[in-house]
């Protein structure tokens, strides 16, 4: 029931939300994401109980495909993804209550059906019904950044659209190329794990491909990336924020249930090819980092690398590199999300995403500071901050991998630490510090609604930081 | 009192949220807020001290011999990796405990008074708490872990007190300068992390130690954990080639380079090595390499020192010096003088650090040598303090600095074949060091004032509030060396056997332990003494009258201007980077990768609109384009065929 309600629940809202009135949008969308939320959480306590959640009922009967979703035993990462889900929301729209968007209900029914989507995602146990929530969850967050962000934004969002689109499209050909398999017709995972152990290495190595190429679009890794800093750059904050926070930790997951079980040769056939991709991506990115005057993309580069090195972690095939990666998948979407609100607020404070234009916040505005230089901090994963343990324990992970050039990468992936030290203090440095720059004069400290979304990351960064069993006992693995 | 001892980092902690939170409202109460949680700490820590000495000698009945773990919770425990949130406490802990709190208060009193005219001074004091929170963390975690929170930990204070006074772009850039070089090295130290739990699953300090010490391992393995770990120790402790960062570090507040800078946080490299001795005592080949950057940064750090007009940039590049002094402990294998070093480094730095804050705070801000001079008259206890530091730091007996000193130098003499050619740099080094402090001292406090008039009339002994701390750093300084007096006299070594059950096998292993004659070991000292003597003669007689308009050329130059080692740097690894980057950016990411993917939807494009050309509605050339590829399909049969 639970996990029906977790899908529902957004989905009716955001239904509520397009045929309501534009001013009950948001009344609307703050209720339906607080419930959400409130069925997260009881969803988490009964799941950290023993208790398992799950649906599993028929749905296209011909296909031989079932609503089969939920959370059992070992889904650890699920539960966590779908926490995130369910907290990055309501926060999203408490940050927004005195700057609302115009066309409200349909800002907030498709914020809505977005978060409906990804928690099918998440729970989904069917590959069709995880096909299906993959795509409900793409094609709003198309239509939100089309509609609301600066003016490059059509084609920037038509080239995002294309390109995870095509990929999806790849998945789905590879998803009915496993199904052909199946000995009765059947979508469920436990029937895509036995075919691909039978399957042999030769045939793995073309379902493998186009299963990463879909994913690695999404996460992004390098090659795949170049959607991602425009993207990012061009849609409204709360659309990024969705993008950045939960939807490239779509592909990560889909490797961590839909690749790595379902093609295990194959996946294990290239796996220093793909580790090599995503350590470039950590070093390449961070170096494109370094040379960003625009704050947006210079956070957009940032995300890559960060998400380069739990792509590198979960292929180490190593549990706890894939545990650490898991905890870093939630905590890389708090933190990435406290500093996106705290970019919106530069953005709207400043009229501009250009750093050489700023300066000087600290002393007009040190409520701010704090939070900026705590979250930063937390991006470059200073310990007893949330962003430390997850790191540390996917670079122990990716160190122990069974592979000659382990050494290697975990070398080369180190040098992020000191690149993510490198942009993100400059950051701070451009924003904060020096002379008051022409605009800082009329640089206001954080509003009320502002600063309770801000205490509230911190807080969690500092808190799970600190005390960072509350996720480490979901993920744990009896030794 | 042991298992109190997370009492120890709670005070300064909670003095970090109350002087933090409360910063705005609790006005000039928020430094003695601050000092009293360091009061506190350090109060517990003396307790703690008694207990580590009654355990000694086996009068507790404690299960764990030397050293006693406080486990307070798991931190990671992920069935694959299990970190205990753990404290440590033991000999080697308890010092740093009672240096780290024990000055840590004295300047946090002195900063009351220093820092009373600064917009921030509630927020300096929350960072001067959260400072000494993750020092304490640092010399106290039970597992390299732990240490490893602390150790970033001071990193970021450092960082945040450094860019303190954020408007100046010099500053915060000095500031980032700081935290990226540690960076470099902790990237070391978390490969040497990596090794060590890929192989043993555990990053316990007892636990390795009896794993390693008692197992038998490659060579080339234990040597490469023990060079990582100190690629770390150079960052942080300013060694070369990453000791650049210090000197600039100078931009924060000076009670923040007394603490910070001199006695504490630059001293954690020193701490993990000491704290990591059964792993060097296995890697000869790390220890020969710690002996040599330890010496090489000792030469080159005071040779810069010789030729800087800012007295913190001369006090900065001594310590930088001094720290490269500790290493050749470590390196020798001595790791007892190495901590020696430590403690009385601790004592005559800080002295010297807050002696020339009362200096800057009489001038006015000032920090150029050249425009001081004949400072005597006017403060007379500062005077006199600042004399007994430099004393103690040119080593001339019985001020401590000469017994940590000789200690050091003995045990180089000591190690193996070219014992003495280091040895005798190593007097080289210590002969610059005196003469450097003394041309500081001379041309500060003797000759005429150079300065302005209203200077002059500003000039002013500190109040009590400085000036108690220098006294009592003074006495510290004076008298300090009475922990370590060498065997030679009759007296123990105190410090030895105190530290004696935590180091026993790296201690049997220490090549000091073939002693020298006595007689050689008596002419040895003597020449330290005439080294000494000889430095400060020099001193004297350059720099009695100082002539502030003599240009330096040359070498010297050369070493005024650091060697041009940051230039090198730059141009070698930052613009590099930068310029590559910027590179990349044009050329591979918008030129090939964003191109390649915007030319697949260019052709599609295109294609499709020259394909929609085909269907141009007449019957006539579908007929033809149908015959055609019939054709073609023939064609095709006949060929393949």
């Amino acid at each position: 029931m639970l996990i029906v309600l977790l899908i529902l629940v957004p989905l009716i809202g955001g239904l509520l939300a397009m045929l309501l009135p534009a001013k009950m949008a948001y009344p609307l969308a703050i209720i339906t994401s607080v419930t959400s939320l409130i069925i997260a959480a009881v969803s988490y306590i009964q799941y950290t109980q023993g208790a398992e959640l799950i649906i599993d009922r028929t749905w296209i009967e011909i296909l031989g495909a079932r609503f089969h979703a939920g959370l059992e035993a070992g889904d650890g990462l699920a539960v966590l993804m779908m926490m995130l889900t369910a907290i990055v929301f309501p926060f999203i729209f408490i940050s927004l209550s005195n700057k609302q968007p115009e066309k409200a209900n349909t800002f907030y029914s498709l914020m809505l059906f977005a978060q409906a989507g990804l928690m099918g995602v998440f729970l989904a146990k069917d590959a069709l019904l995880f096909y299906v929530f993959w795509e409900v969850a793409l094609i709003p967050v198309y239509f939100l950044s089309s509609m609301y962000g600066g003016p490059r934004r059509i084609p920037v969002t038509f080239k995002f659209f294309v390109y995870t689109f095509a990929g999806s499209l790849i998945m789905l050909v590879a998803i009915l190329l496993i199904y052909r398999h199946a000995p009765i017709r059947s979508f469920s995972w436990d029937s895509f794990v036995s075919i691909g152990r039978a399957m042999p290495a030769s045939e793995q190595t073309w379902l493998f491909w186009m299963m990463f190429i879909a994913f690695a679009i999404k996460m992004p890794v390098f090659p795949f990336h170049t959607w991602q800093p425009d993207a990012y750059e061009q849609s409204a904050t709360p659309v990024t924020i969705v993008l950045s926070a939960i939807m490239v930790k779509m592909g990560l997951f889909a490797v961590v249930r839909w690749l790595l079980p379902v093609i295990p040769l194959g996946s294990a056939q290239w796996m220093n090819v793909v580790i090599m991709l995503s350590v470039i991506s950590v070093v390449y990115a961070s170096c494109m980092a370094i040379v960003q005057t625009n704050i947006k993309r210079m956070i957009a580069y940032s995300s890559i690398a960060h998400i380069g090195l739990m792509c590198a972690a979960i292929f180490s095939h190593q549990i706890l590199g894939m545990q650490g990666a898991a905890i870093q998948m939630f905590n890389h979407g708090i933190t990435i999300a406290g500093l996106w609100i705290m970019v919106s607020i530069i953005e709207n404070r400043f009229g501009t995403q250009d750093m050489r234009e700023m300066g000087g916040v600290a002393k007009v505005a040190p409520l701010f500071t704090i939070g900026l230089v705590v979250i930063s901090l937390a991006n470059i994963a200073l310990p007893l901050t949330n962003g430390f343990i997850g790191e540390f324990m996917m670079f122990n992970g990716l160190f122990k991998t069974v592979s000659p050039y382990h050494t290697l990468f975990t070398v080369f992936a180190g040098l992020g630490i000191i690149l993510a030290a490198v942009y993100t203090l400059s950051m701070i440095q451009k924003v904060a510090y020096g002379p008051e720059g022409v605009k800082t004069a009329s640089f206001t400290d954080l509003t009320m609604n502002e600063l309770v979304v801000m205490i509230f990351f911190v807080l969690m960064i500092l808190v799970l930081g600190f005390y960072p069993k509350l996720l480490m006992d979901l993920i744990y693995v009896q030794p | 009192m042991i298992n109190l001892v997370w009492l120890v980092p709670l005070f300064p902690f909670l003095g970090f949220l109350i002087t933090g939170l409360g910063r705005n409202k609790l006005g000039k109460s928020s430094g003695w807020i601050a000092s009293l949680a360091i009061l506190a700490s350090f109060v517990v820590s003396v307790g703690i001290f008694f207990d580590v000495r009654s355990l000694a000698h086996g009068d507790l009945e404690h299960g764990g011999g030397s050293s006693v773990i406080v486990p307070l919770f798991d931190f990671i425990n992920s069935g694959t990796m299990h970190i205990p949130f753990a404290l440590q406490v033991d000999a080697l802990s308890s010092v740093f405990l009672l240096v780290i709190t024990g000055i840590g208060f004295l300047i946090h009193l002195y900063s009351i008074s220093y820092m009373s005219h600064d917009d921030g001074f509630g927020k300096f004091f929350s960072y001067l708490n959260l400072f000494v929170f993750s020092m304490l963390l640092l010399v106290l975690g039970a597992n390299y872990v732990i240490m490893f929170i602390g150790w970033e930990g001071v990193g970021l204070c450092s960082y945040l007190l450094i860019g303190f006074w954020y408007k100046n772009v010099d500053y915060t850039n000095a500031a980032k300068k700081a935290f990226i070089m540690n960076r470099i090295g902790d990237l070391g130290f978390l490969i040497g992390i990596f090794l060590l739990f890929s192989k043993f699953n555990t990053l316990d300090f007892k636990e390795l130690q009896s794993i390693i010490s008692t197992g038998n391992f490659s060579t080339a393995y234990i040597t490469s954990v023990a060079l990582c770990f100190f690629i770390g120790a150079t960052g942080k402790s300013a060694q070369i080639p990453l000791f650049t960062w210090l000197p600039d570090a100078m931009a924060g507040p000076t009670p923040v380079s007394a603490l910070i800078h001199a006695a504490t946080m630059v001293t954690a490299g020193v701490y993990m090595i000491a704290r990591s001795h059964f792993i060097y005592t296995l890697a000869p080949t790390a220890q020969l390499v710690i002996l040599i950057v330890g010496l090489a940064t000792a030469l080159v750090a005071a040779t810069i020192a010789t030729q800087q007009n800012d007295i913190k940039k001369v006090l900065a590049y001594s310590t930088v010096s001094q720290l490269g002094f500790m290493f050749m402990a470590l390196g020798s294998g001595a790791y007892v003088a190495a901590i020696f070093h430590v403690v009385t480094h601790a004592f005559f730095k800080a002295l010297l650090f807050l002696g020339s804050g009362s200096v800057i705070h009489a001038m006015g801000g000032e920090q150029d040598i050249r425009k001081m001079g004949g400072l005597k008259p006017y403060m007379k206890i500062t005077y006199l303090t600042f004399l007994i530091g430099c004393i103690a730091i040119a080593g001339i007996p019985p001020l401590s600095g000469f017994f940590s000193k000789d200690e050091i130098l003995m045990s180089v003499f000591n190690y193996g074949a070219y014992g003495k050619a280091f040895w005798a740099l190593g007097m080289l080094a210590a002969l610059m060091t005196a003469f450097y402090m003394f041309r500081l001292f001379f041309v500060t406090f003797h000759g005429e004032f150079r300065g302005t008039e209203d200077q002059k009339h500003h000039l002013h002994e500190s109040p009590a509030l400085m000036t108690i701390p220098l006294v009592v750093l003074a006495l510290l300084s004076a008298f300090g060396g009475m922990i370590g007096l060498p065997k030679l006299m009759g007296s123990p070594h105190l410090l030895e056997e105190f530290l004696e059950p935590v180091l026993e096998r790296s201690l049997a292993a220490n090549p000091m332990s073939n002693q020298l004659s006595q007689s050689s070991e008596l002419l040895l000292m003597g020449l330290a003494v005439c080294i000494g003597v000889l430095g400060i003669l020099m001193g004297w007689f350059y720099f009695k009258k100082y002539d502030a308009k003599k240009e330096v050329k040359g070498l010297l130059k050369m070493a005024q201007d650091k060697w041009y080692l940051d230039e090198i740097y730059d141009t070698l690894i930052v613009k590099p980077l930068f310029k590559g980057s910027a590179f990349k950016e044009k050329i591979v990411e918008k030129g090939f990768l964003d191109a390649a993917v915007n030319g697949v939807g260019k052709l599609v494009e295109v294609g499709s609109t020259k394909f929609r050309l085909l269907q141009n509605g007449m019957v006539g050339f579908y007929m033809f384009m149908m015959v055609l590829g019939i054709i073609v399909l023939f064609a095709m049969q006949i060929w393949l065929r």
